[in-house]
């Protein structure tokens, strides 16, 4: 028996959620007494693991699983919670590991639980709380089935690094053909994404037209941030549809949610709500936004934003 | 070609959510229910098949009798007949096996579910669904094209998207982009008018159990007051995000 991590890598380099996810995995296999086991596929090098509390890897090597595939991927974990008797199974909650989660969930026939915010309060009832309602509440569920998908929410758990030593083989299982055929990818690189960013700036209907946006941009650089916009403004086109964020857009989960000219509708906030600190500089003060932030500055865009890049460049140079 | 779109009855995006029953059930006293917006896209979009390649729509939803207007309102917006398998399912797997069951029996050849609903938010059923009945599957789907059994589709992805070829029968997880916001169809007189004339048939569910059950739910804390800095005064935002909030 184990408790099995799908460690997530790009370019063969793990991501942060694969770290997220050995935390959690760890925590789990301690409260039920077993070891954890993590599946990489293509990684480089996978000595990074044992930190988190992973035992064991099995390293998945192909050249058919180079380019993601939801059908492909779900059909190695599965082969790999067989082998190794996994009755917990844990992913992150990145697009790729959502996209495959309920494919594995009906070939393990496991309960699935998304958007998983901390460790099982009980493992028997196996008991995880999770948002629901698009993060206006919380919901305990009980996972009843004999093998069981846990998908950690973003940011949530945290890292944990404990002391150990995970000793690494070969596993070849067979790649299930997949009828879905990625023909082109088209993606920034040189980008920090929404899904990855630990801080976000997002403009709104605030910034007034398209022809603002340089110093959102600037300031999202200097921060190494991602950029994101309000509904409306990927509406008017003024931002790529790729950037909305919100209840009916991509869900924030940063470390830093920034909002610049955004009033804090309902809708955006239940999207960022599981942002760790908010800030928000608005000129109008009882902009509901403000009853959701940390940190807010009553002010002019075009006057604090632009204070704020110079100021925090000087910042980074200091702390450099 | 026969296609089924996939409809999730979901409180109204405003909804302030509140729970009863000692918060073992979500309160729907003055919830509006709508459409989930995904299936909007989703919905629209089978209707340009429909009318630019010939194509035979329902609209399905797995619930109880209250989800009957939500199922009028696409019928209003143009689909042809509508489902309602009659059970309130406990979770995504359950709803995925009652509708596999709906695409076994009807022989569908594309189901457009949503990428995720936004009351429970799961992302789950269109996967499972099409694991069930071994079609193929795309999610994140912002926009599809159909040519005889091909289809070609571009799906979102962290940082960009990307384009896949695939086959029918297919179950697709569609989002904004399918179509535009603006091509979104609200039903008009004479599309309620036709509504009500058009099939709902209600068909018993099959009682499959759910894997999950929600025992229990929880309001998040409330929040403290903000910190409000002078915009004259940024180094103090700058010293606070640094030293307090340890976030740059
Ligand atoms: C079904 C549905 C789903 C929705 N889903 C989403 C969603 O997912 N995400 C989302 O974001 N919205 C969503 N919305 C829209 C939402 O209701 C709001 O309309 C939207 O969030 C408002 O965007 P905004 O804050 O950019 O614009 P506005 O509400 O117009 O706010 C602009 C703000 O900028 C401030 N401002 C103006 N000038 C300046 C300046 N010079 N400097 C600083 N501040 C300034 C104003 O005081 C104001 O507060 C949805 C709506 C519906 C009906
Ligand atoms: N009860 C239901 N009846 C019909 N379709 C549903 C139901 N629940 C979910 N769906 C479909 O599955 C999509 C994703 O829902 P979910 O997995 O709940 O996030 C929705 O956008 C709908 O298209």
């Amino acid at each position: 028996m184990s408790v099995l991590v799908y460690t997530e890598s790009e370019q063969g380099k793990f991501k942060k959620a694969a770290f997220e996810v050995a935390s959690y995995g760890k925590a789990v296999a301690d409260a039920m007494g077993v070891s954890v086991t993590a599946v990489a596929v293509n990684a480089n090098d996978t000595s990074e693991l044992g930190k988190y509390g992973v035992d064991k890897i099995l390293n998945v090597k192909s050249g058919d699983l180079e380019k993601f595939n939801a059908k492909a991927y779900a059909g190695v974990i599965e082969q790999a919670a067989k082998q190794e008797g996994a009755s917990v199974v844990i992913i992150s909650s990145s697009a790729d590991s959502k996209y495959l989660a309920p494919i594995l969930a009906v070939g393990l026939e496991a309960g699935y639980a998304s958007n998983v915010v901390e460790a099982p309060s009980s493992t028997s009832p196996f008991t995880v709380k999770r948002t629901a309602f698009t993060n206006k509440a919380f919901n305990m569920t009980t996972i009843d089935t004999d093998v069981k998908i846990v998908g950690v929410s973003k940011n949530a758990f945290g890292l944990v690094e404990s002391n150990g030593n995970a000793a690494s083989e070969d596993f070849s299982p067979s790649i299930p053909a997949s009828g879905v055929v990625v023909d082109s990818v088209d993606k920034a690189t040189d980008k920090v994404t929404i899904a990855d960013a630990e801080i976000v700036v997002s403009g709104g209907r605030g910034l007034k037209g398209p022809e603002n946006w340089g110093m959102i941009e600037e300031l999202a650089d200097v921060l190494g941030a991602a950029t994101a916009c309000s509904k409306p403004v990927s509406d008017l086109g003024w931002r790529p549809h790729s950037e909305h964020v919100g209840q009916t857009g991509k869900p924030v989960a940063s470390n830093l949610y920034i909002a610049v000219g955004i009033s804090g509708a309902i809708q955006h906030l239940a999207g960022i709500n599981s942002s760790k600190v908010k800030v928000v500089i608005n000129t109008d003060p009882e902009a509901p936004f403000f009853k959701a932030a940390d940190y807010g500055v009553v002010g002019d865009a075009f006057e604090v934003v632009p204070t704020l890049i110079e100021k925090l460049k000087a910042f980074k140079a200091q702390n450099a | 070609m026969k296609i089924l779109v996939c409809i999730s009855h979901v409180p109204d995006t405003t909804s302030k959510i509140n729970f009863a029953e000692n918060d073992t059930k979500f309160d729907t006293n003055g919830v509006q229910f709508v459409i989930n917006p995904n299936d909007e896209f989703g919905l629209t979009r089978a209707m340009w098949f429909k009318e630019k390649q010939g194509a035979n729509v329902t609209v399905v939803n797995v619930g109880g009798a209250e989800t009957e207007p939500t199922l009028r309102k696409a019928l209003a917006i143009g689909a042809d007949a509508a489902i309602r398998v009659n059970t309130e399912a406990k979770d995504g797997m359950q709803v995925a096996k009652e509708l596999a069951k709906v695409v076994q029996d009807g022989g569908y050849d594309l189901v457009i579910a949503g990428r995720e609903s936004i009351d429970y938010n799961g992302g789950m059923v269109p996967g499972m669904l099409a694991a069930i009945t071994g079609a193929n599957f795309v999610t994140n789907c912002i926009s599809l094209e159909i040519d005889g059994s091909n289809a070609t589709a571009m799906r979102e992805i962290d940082g960009g998207k990307e384009t896949v070829s695939t086959s029918l029968p297919l179950v697709i997880g569609g989002q904004k982009g399918l179509v535009e916001e603006s091509d979104l169809r609200i039903p008009n007189m004479r599309g309620i008018m036709m509504a009500r004339q058009k099939p709902l048939n209600v068909v018993e569910p099959t009682n499959v159990a759910a894997d999950t059950s929600a025992v229990k739910f929880e309001k998040p804390a409330p929040k403290g007051a903000v910190t409000l800095v002078d915009a004259d005064n940024i180094d103090e935002l700058i010293n606070l995000l640094h030293n307090e909030a340890k976030a740059i």
